[in-house]
């Protein structure tokens, strides 16, 4: 599907910088054309995601085919041909979706609009803010559609500069620490990653036809054409593909020390993102000093990279390797879940607290990944969609308040429910959302999560079901301090949310009770997709017997 | 014999067409002495010119006058790589505020600017050890004086002096390294030494012990004029107290000539053209000698010692000294691979290097010439007194750390794929971690910049339309080679051979 000749994903991907480049050339006065520029931006990449979610096909499954993808765009980025010794270097700008990346796309379109509306109160550097916002939604955008390793660390790392900037000019008083500590942190991480992509790129081969297609290696096994050269790649698709690995490279083979190395370096990348215990360490002073619409965008999306980065290359090129550890993931993603939500308990900085939770709920997208079948990989994917968008409507609500109260210690408040009834009722459904109460989307993700992990990894899981109770001790608690209770008189004059803070709130909430009700819709859009996946990554186990593990 | 000289003189053209250039200066200097612009016209005409004969050059590969010099792809990249740099250098100096204090009249300075890139122009193709030695010294004499050149300024005559007393023992060392090697193989030739090691030592002599010293004597001096650990010393000091267009220019030029040398002495003296060796598709003749852990750990200490040093800087010219020993580090991973997927990664690095790096240093310049200051603390709020500026400074610093989508990136990548695919894996994840390392200092300059204020609130500052023009002529292929970079690894992979060098 194209728009003037250009791929919708391109699109939807680059529109965000080309509204940067007109909101660079504004003069800097005119602060409300800023603002509503980059307002239409955001509302055309919802329109365009909605246009790319009424097309896609259910039945495609994706994953590691190129026929599987949707929207597909192939063009030749960097060709240079072959020199003696060298060899030819050709990257690809690839870029497709499945159903994995179609519920991202839909999820980063929905939150950076939001993130828009919320940024409305910034009033320091209009300008510079939303050029660099719109910067960061083009690298969060790039990440879930991009299917060449190559683009896709460049989009991954696109995003740490405006992220860095938007935490250090508009963040809180501790902005700076925050802001480097996030930088130096999700480097670390994806400078491993970047090892881990140069040692996939040498290992996979393909072969190359005149006209740019490729040629899985046992294609060619049939019978190398004329023209047909053999090129080592960045495509993702050609890495997923055992046959592609050539004999005797680094990572060819299954449960060799090489993968599980390579596995161990995408994933302490991946990690930090998500974060999982123990990279998590930056996240809350990320959150508590960032501005209200960045601290939604960083729980909303950014979060998800981390396990979207899992789904689509870890565990597609690593199968083996995923077993191997699946047990240590599920471990890690108990902990953060129990750890979580314990120290979010403890948290008196309504903030930090949400901060803490995001680390809980994010343990169970991990714990329902390291379950291997279908079920427990819905669970994980609906629960990334779902926590961005309850998260979001959280940190909204502690925007709310902080905005009016300029603080943000939860043992101050009290008694709010009639002063701002609106108020509380957004929060509640926030909460009760973020708490898994049935009928509410956050229900249907974590029991998928829960279910499906239970079969693979019953006591583990066991364990970690005990965050419910904890997740809804906290939540409660939280409600009964700010709501219940004497009204403190220095919150007397406090206002209800004003219309543009409702129609947030109202939006999110909107899509949490639908999801919850009738999760149909999404689901539909990934149970092609991650039935493949599990079977990829069932089908590992006879291979390791037959290598004699 | 003498038709053999003048066909070997015409492959010399760019190098006489320099030394004309800088007698032509001197000469003008006399002539024309108030009229500022002529000086720098000649010279920065005369590399031009040179800059073209030398791309005359492209496709040859022999070497001339009985084998001291070679020209190859190798050589004519390096020399295009110095050539450039030295162009830029000239146009910085011509604007430079720093330049014109003290009312001294600056054709020397244009002369000898061109003595020095003589000299590393020679030291990119030196094929001979006493070619190489005499080559390093004409540029390093050369750049003793023009550290120095400010020398009202104290710190300027303390930097000359270190760098002649450094320059001096570690030429002194390198001396005694070649001398020794001579004293086993019986030759100055790079190849002829080649071809003489494998048998000393099938002979049964003993001479092992010689060959490591004597390699280990040599690196120093290689090593110094990389600003290599241990041998950096100098640099930090030098690099704070000459005029910083010198220090722009030793950091990217001068590094260039010492690194073509460094690689053309590895690559073709120790390596073993007709033995067992050979069929490994090593360098490492000698055996029981791994000469390339040796480069790898000067690459390690480089790299490390720079990266961590530079953290605790607060004047910007010494944070960038700093910062370009760990580039050299960088490089230096390259070198240690010695195959020619490394020598490519380390030539590419080098055009990079050049943009990124000279237009962080005409950043600092134009803000020091501007506010009077090096020191990091008054970058506090300049990216609201001179946005185009501190921009442009901050994505030349982004390029360094090596982030996408800036050059930078690129020329990290090739060297970590250059390393992955030997197998250097370890040294690849050192690599890795220092530049998380660097990138801390690098943006503790961003953040002064953005994140902070100045309490002074000072006048914003403003460039002029040539200014301007410079920095953008740096910045845009910083950013364009980021996502266009085919052309670039076309040519760094077409230029990898050595004369010499099987």
């Amino acid at each position: 599907m194209e728009i003037f000749g250009i791929g919708i994903l391109s699109w939807v991907t680059f529109l965000p910088v080309l509204g940067m480049v007109i909101v660079l050339a504004l003069p800097k006065e005119r602060r409300d054309v800023i603002r509503w520029t980059s307002l239409a931006v955001a509302a055309v990449q919802v329109v365009l995601a909605v246009v790319l979610f009424l097309r896609f096909d259910r039945s495609f499954a994706g994953i590691n085919t190129e026929a599987g993808m949707q929207f597909l765009e192939k063009g030749r980025w960097i060709d240079v041909s072959g020199v003696a010794l060298v060899g030819r270097l050709h990257i690809e700008y690839l870029l497709g979706i499945d159903g994995i990346s179609m519920v991202m796309v839909l999820l980063t379109a929905l939150i950076s609009f939001i993130a828009v509306i919320s940024s409305w109160t910034i009033d320091k550097s209009v300008k510079g803010y939303f050029a660099l916002l719109l910067l960061l939604d083009t690298g969060m955008m790039g990440v879930f559609v991009a299917l060449d390793f190559f683009l896709f660390y460049v989009f991954w790392e696109l995003m740490l500069l405006p992220m860095y900037f938007l935490i250090g000019v508009w963040g809180g008083p501790r902005r700076e620490y925050a802001a480097i500590k996030f930088f130096l942190y999700t480097l670390l991480g994806s400078v491993l990653m970047l090892l881990a992509m140069i040692a996939l790129y040498f290992s996979v081969s393909v072969y190359l036809d005149p006209a740019g297609g490729m040629h899985a290696l046992s294609e060619a096994a049939a019978g190398i054409r004329t023209g047909w050269e053999k090129v080592h790649t960045f495509n993702m698709l050609a890495m997923m593909d055992p046959a592609n690995y050539e004999a005797g490279s680094l990572l060819a083979g299954i449960n060799t020390s090489w993968r599980y190395l390579a596995y161990i370096a995408l994933f302490i990348g991946f990690a930090i993102k998500v974060p999982i215990f123990p990279f998590h360490t930056w996240l809350p002073d990320a959150h508590v000093e960032a501005p209200t619409p960045i601290s939604v965008i960083l729980a909303g999306v950014l979060l998800k990279m981390g396990t979207y980065g899992m789904l689509r290359i870890s565990f597609p090129m690593f199968p083996d390797a995923m077993r191997h550890y699946a047990w240590e993931l599920a471990l890690l993603g108990v902990i953060s879940m129990v750890y979580g939500a314990l120290v979010a308990m403890a948290q008196t900085d309504f903030k930090k607290l949400i901060a803490y939770s995001s680390v809980s709920h994010m343990g169970i997208v991990v714990l329902g990944m390291s379950s291997m079948n279908t079920l427990g990989l819905t669970g994980a994917v609906f629960q990334m969609f779902n926590h961005g968008v309850i998260t979001a409507m959280l940190f909204l609500v502690v925007g709310v308040i902080y905005d009016r109260a300029h603080t943000r210690g939860l043992n101050e408040f009290g008694g709010l429910m009639n002063q701002m009834p609106r108020y509380a009722g957004a929060m509640t459904v926030a909460f009760f959302a973020a708490l898994g109460l049935p009928g509410l989307s956050g229900f249907i993700s974590e029991m998928f999560s829960l279910f499906g992990a239970f079969q693979t990894f019953p006591i583990l899981t066991a364990i970690g079901a005990v965050t419910i109770v904890l997740t809804a001790g906290y939540m409660l608690w939280v409600l009964q301090r700010v709501f219940l209770g004497a009204l403190p008189d220095k919150w007397k004059g406090l206002t209800d949310m004003n219309g543009r803070e409702t129609f947030m709130l109202a939006v999110l909430g909107a899509v949490v009770l639908f999801c919850g009700i009738y999760p149909a819709p999404i689901l539909n859009l990934m149970t092609s997709s991650l039935n493949h996946l599990a079977a990829i990554l069932a089908q590992v186990p006879s291979a390791t017997l037959l290598s004699g593990m | 014999m003498a038709s053999h000289m003048l066909k070997d003189a015409a492959l010399f053209l760019p190098e006489i067409a320099l030394t004309v250039t800088i007698l032509a200066a001197i000469v003008a200097d006399l002539i024309f002495r108030r009229v500022r612009a002529v000086v720098p016209g000649i010279v920065l005409a005369g590399l031009i010119a040179t800059g073209f004969l030398v791309l005359g050059q492209q496709g040859s590969s022999v070497a001339i006058f009985s084998s001291m010099i070679a020209v190859d792809a190798f050589a004519v990249y390096f020399k295009l790589v110095i050539l450039l740099a030295a162009v830029v250098v000239v146009v910085f100096s011509f604007g430079s505020a720093e330049l014109q204090t003290g009312g001294r009249k600056l054709g020397e300075y244009y002369a000898l600017l061109a003595a020095a890139v003589l000299g590393m122009m020679l030291m990119a193709g030196a094929n001979n050890l006493l070619m190489m030695y005499l080559a390093l010294e004409l540029s390093s004499i050369s750049s003793y004086l023009l550290s120095g050149y400010t020398r009202e300024a104290a710190d300027s005559s303390e930097a000359s002096l270190k760098y002649v007393i450094y320059g001096a023992l570690s030429s002194g060392l390198m001396l005694y390294g070649i001398s020794i090697l001579y004293g086993l193989t019986g030759s100055l030739d790079l190849a002829t030494i080649n071809h003489i090691v494998p048998v000393v030592i099938s002979a049964g002599g003993p001479p092992l012990y010689g060959l490591l010293i004597a390699g280990i004597l040599t690196l120093a001096g290689f090593g110094y004029k990389i600003s290599a650990v241990p041998f950096h010393f100098w640099a930090p000091d030098v690099y704070e107290g000459a005029p910083i267009t010198i220090t722009a220019f030793l950091a990217v030029a001068s590094k260039a000539g010492g690194f073509a040398m460094l690689i053309r002495f590895l690559k073709v003296t120790f390596f073993d053209a007709t033995g067992v060796m050979a069929a490994a598709g090593t360098w490492e003749a000698v055996r029981g000698l791994r000469w390339v852990d040796l480069v790898a750990i000067l690459s390690v200490l480089s790299m490390t010692v720079g990266n961590l040093t530079a953290i605790w800087q607060n004047n910007l010219k010494r944070l960038l000294a700093y910062s370009s020993i760990a580039h050299a580090g960088y490089m230096l991973m390259g070198v240690a691979v010695l195959n020619d997927e490394g020598i490519a990664a380390v030539m590419l690095y080098f055009v990079i290097y050049l943009f990124m790096n000279l237009g962080a240093f005409y950043a600092v310049m134009l803000i020091a010439d501007k506010t009077g200051s090096e020191d990091i603390d008054d970058y506090k709020g300049l990216g609201s007194r001179a946005p185009f500026l501190a921009v442009a400074l901050a994505i030349f610093l982004i390029s360094l750390s090596g982030l996408p989508p800036t050059a930078g990136f690129i020329g990290k990548l090739y060297l970590f794929a250059a390393l992955i695919n030997k197998g250097w894996i370890w040294l690849a994840i050192v690599g890795a971690l220092n530049s998380v390392i660097a990138l801390y200092y690098y943006v503790r300059v961003i953040r002064n910049m953005f994140l902070r204020t100045d309490e002074q609130q000072s006048a914003p500052l403003s460039l002029s339309g040539m200014q301007m023009t410079m920095v953008l002529a740096l910045l845009v292929p910083t950013l364009l080679f980021g996502l266009y970079f085919g052309p670039l690894v076309q040519l760094a992979q077409a230029s990898v051979r050595i004369f010499g060098a099987p």
